[in-house]
């Protein structure tokens, strides 16, 4: 996994309280065997106004000039609900996404982001408000997640201080792998599995 | 100290509990299906590792199989292509499969226990978030992603950080004609679709206790819908009547074990939660959803919502945005609502208490014109079951359809999808939009309620004659 330190980059805006897995990547797509190709489907039902995708609505952010090349989502509460899919942080990801903020996200998709080096920051609902209102009023607008620092940084220069599990955090800045780092308790896994009791062996 | 079930079960599997690291914690019972596992298994291939215990691992095809026809061949070439792929690699890496040909084959969470792999006390994950239905037997049990799956084949444990603790008590007992599914909407009405996030919730109270494992299961398995990590339900004389005999549930001695094991596996009297709801059984009707989230939910007698009587802005523009997609109108009596389309399945209800219950209503009766309801039994199991008690006769008399076992409409990843503009009385647990097809609007209830729709052609309240 690639380390994630800071980024500075453009901001799309999705002002929906709620925006579940199955709106990330609907379920016509979970069928491929393998992690890639997914940024295409990323908000298929909403992103195209045709099944097969041809046709992009263009009322809809992700599609707007304005918005083309964005690397970070705003968006509102509870967002990443619904199915465990880790197509929902694969799509984002392979999109070009590096960081999504909102209030606050759903417990399986905030896991699944981290493993997959995609940044879900929780601000306050104030604060969601107030750099989804500056991105808005000015195109172009950048916006920077600092895991060092843990801040996020508008468009104006205000700075937004988040807190992350200093676990992920750390796994997220160094690019670690997780399953590297369970190996190396091989035998602690050995010897609970020999304590184990017999009915649960 | 006094410990909640949780955290009963939660110290029992801790292996190794590092200062700024998330736990690893063991897992007992691992559950893969078609989906969430191809990336997974060559995610093992490409890093030259094996399965840590292959033998703790249970495969089945679900999502995307086929409930018209028991073949490879009636699945689109990218369904075939990830069936075979866990055909290969269940085979390669020793993992039992119960394929689409095997009886046992079916929605994950409804072989698991019907299997007796679901067992109190222990630790049970899935790629799947319904993996929560397995803390209807007091487990620890929820969904992962794929890169949790990896993890677990690898090493059989996960990292994880402990959850908040939330008590929801149903006191007293529901009247006659309410279910689990009744129970458990009216829980996700009052705490709302995330009203559980960052917790293990406990469900408990004498209508709780008065549920079937079917019915209990019913509650659990919704429990990620109101946000919850897990939902548990402490273990008693009813469980353990479940699973006895069970084909994994342990034998002789280690049943004598087991059940003095699960004796402890309740919340201490003096035990806190991080926070606690009180529900009345009493006061709970029958319940549908109206929106496109399962915490937009009423009562049968009850109105669809006005956004304007909502002061939350955030609400009300969710409110409107649903009413808008779903095309009904503020005040609107749930009862005046048609429908042209009825699932029962899904993991939440297609156990063979679910199937009787639309029995019920299917009875003698006639599917209403222009209405097309199927019925797809969660495992084979359930549909072996299912036709010795003749209920597929019952539905296909009404003019049911009577399927083949599996995921089915609930998430549409097969052929059983709605189109655009289709009103769906659906047993299932996400009403979602798109959901069960794009421009489609599905309406979550309870088995009695699906089948009383199809054959009145609009929602009914099943208390009352009609």
């Amino acid at each position: 996994m690639q380390p994630f330190i800071a980024h500075t980059g453009l901001a799309v805006i999705i002002d929906s309280a709620n925006v579940d897995t199955d709106q990330i990547i609907p379920k016509q797509f979970l069928s491929k065997v393998t992690r890639d190709g997914f940024g295409v489907h990323l908000f298929h039902d909403w992103r195209y106004l045709d099944d097969a995708g041809d046709q992009p609505n263009p009322d809809f952010n992700l599609n707007k000039p304005r918005y083309k090349g964005a690397s970070i989502l705003i968006s509102q509460e509870n967002f990443g609900c619904g199915s465990s899919r880790e197509h929902a942080p694969w799509a984002l990801a392979d999109f070009g996404l590096k960081a999504i903020i909102a209030p606050s996200f759903a417990d399986i998709f905030y896991g699944n982001s981290i493993n997959n080096g995609l940044l879900p920051v929780k601000l306050t609902d104030a604060e969601v408000e107030q750099v989804m209102a500056e991105v808005d009023a000015l195109p172009g607008a950048e916006v920077t997640v600092d895991l060092q620092a843990l801040t996020v940084t508008s468009p104006s220069g205000a700075v937004f201080n988040f807190e992350i599990a200093e676990s992920a955090r750390h796994n997220l800045l160094n690019g670690l792998d997780a399953i590297g780092l369970t190996l190396a308790h091989a035998d602690a896994i050995s010897h609970y599995e020999a304590n184990l009791p017999s009915w649960r062996a | 100290m006094a410990k909640t079930l949780y955290e009963k079960v939660w110290d029992a599997h801790i292996v190794v509990a590092a200062e700024g690291e998330a736990p690893i914690i063991y897992v007992d019972r691992h559950l893969v299906h078609e989906v969430t596992s191809p990336q997974a298994f060559s995610g093992l291939e490409v890093a030259g590792r094996k399965m840590r215990a292959p033998e703790k691992t249970f495969a089945t095809m679900d999502h995307n199989t086929s409930t018209t026809s028991a073949s490879l061949d009636a699945l689109s070439p990218m369904a075939r292509t990830q069936v075979q792929t866990l055909e290969r690699n269940c085979k390669e890496f020793g993992v039992r499969l119960y394929d689409i040909h095997h009886k046992n084959q079916g929605i994950v969470h409804v072989m698991g226990p019907e299997l007796g792999i679901t067992l109190p006390g222990t630790v049970i994950v899935c790629g799947d978030s319904h993996t929560a239905t397995h803390g209807a037997f007091g487990a620890l049990a929820f969904g992962i992603g794929t890169s949790e799956v990896e993890h677990v084949m690898a090493t059989q444990t996960l990292r994880q950080l402990k959850a908040k603790t939330m008590k929801i008590e149903v006191r007293g007992h529901v009247a006659e004609g309410i279910t689990a599914k009744d129970i458990v909407l009216a829980i996700i009405g009052k705490i709302g679709m995330d009203g559980g996030t960052g917790y293990v919730v406990e469900f408990c109270g004498e209508a709780i206790e008065a549920l079937t494992m079917e019915g209990r299961m019913t509650v659990c398995n919704m429990a990620i819908e109101m946000g919850a990590k897990a939902g548990m339900i402490a273990p008693d004389a009813t469980t353990a009547e479940y699973l006895k005999g069970r084909e994994f549930a342990p034998k002789g001695d280690n049943w004598q074990q087991a059940i003095a094991a699960w004796a402890e596996l309740k919340s201490d009297a003096d035990a806190t939660f991080d926070a606690t709801v009180v529900l009345e059984a009493s006061d709970i009707a029958p319940q549908l959803t109206w929106g496109t989230n399962p915490g937009q939910v009423v009562a049968i007698d009850q109105l669809v919502p006005n956004p304007a009587e909502e002061t939350n802005s955030t609400v009300r523009s969710s409110i409107e945005k649903a009413l808008e997609y779903v095309d009904l109108s503020a005040g609107t009596l749930m009862t005046d609502v048609g429908i042209n389309k009825v699932f029962i399945g899904s993991c939440t209800n297609s156990r063979i208490e679910d199937l009787r219950a639309a029995a019920v209503h299917a009875k003698g009766r006639q599917v209403a014109d222009g209405v097309k309801a199927i019925v797809v039994p969660g495992s084979g199991l359930v549909k072996e079951q299912a036709e010795a008690e003749g209920l597929d006769k019952i539905f296909l008399d009404a003019g049911f359809e009577w399927r083949l076992p599996g995921c089915s409409m609930c998430l549409a990843m097969n052929d059983d999808k709605l189109e655009a503009g289709d009103r769906c009385a659906s047993t299932s647990n996400r009403n979602f939009e798109g959901r069960q097809g794009r421009g489609s609007r599905t309406h979550l209830v309870s088995p009695a309620m699906a089948a009383a729709a199809a054959v009145a052609g609009h929602f009914v309240d099943i208390r009352k004659p009609y």
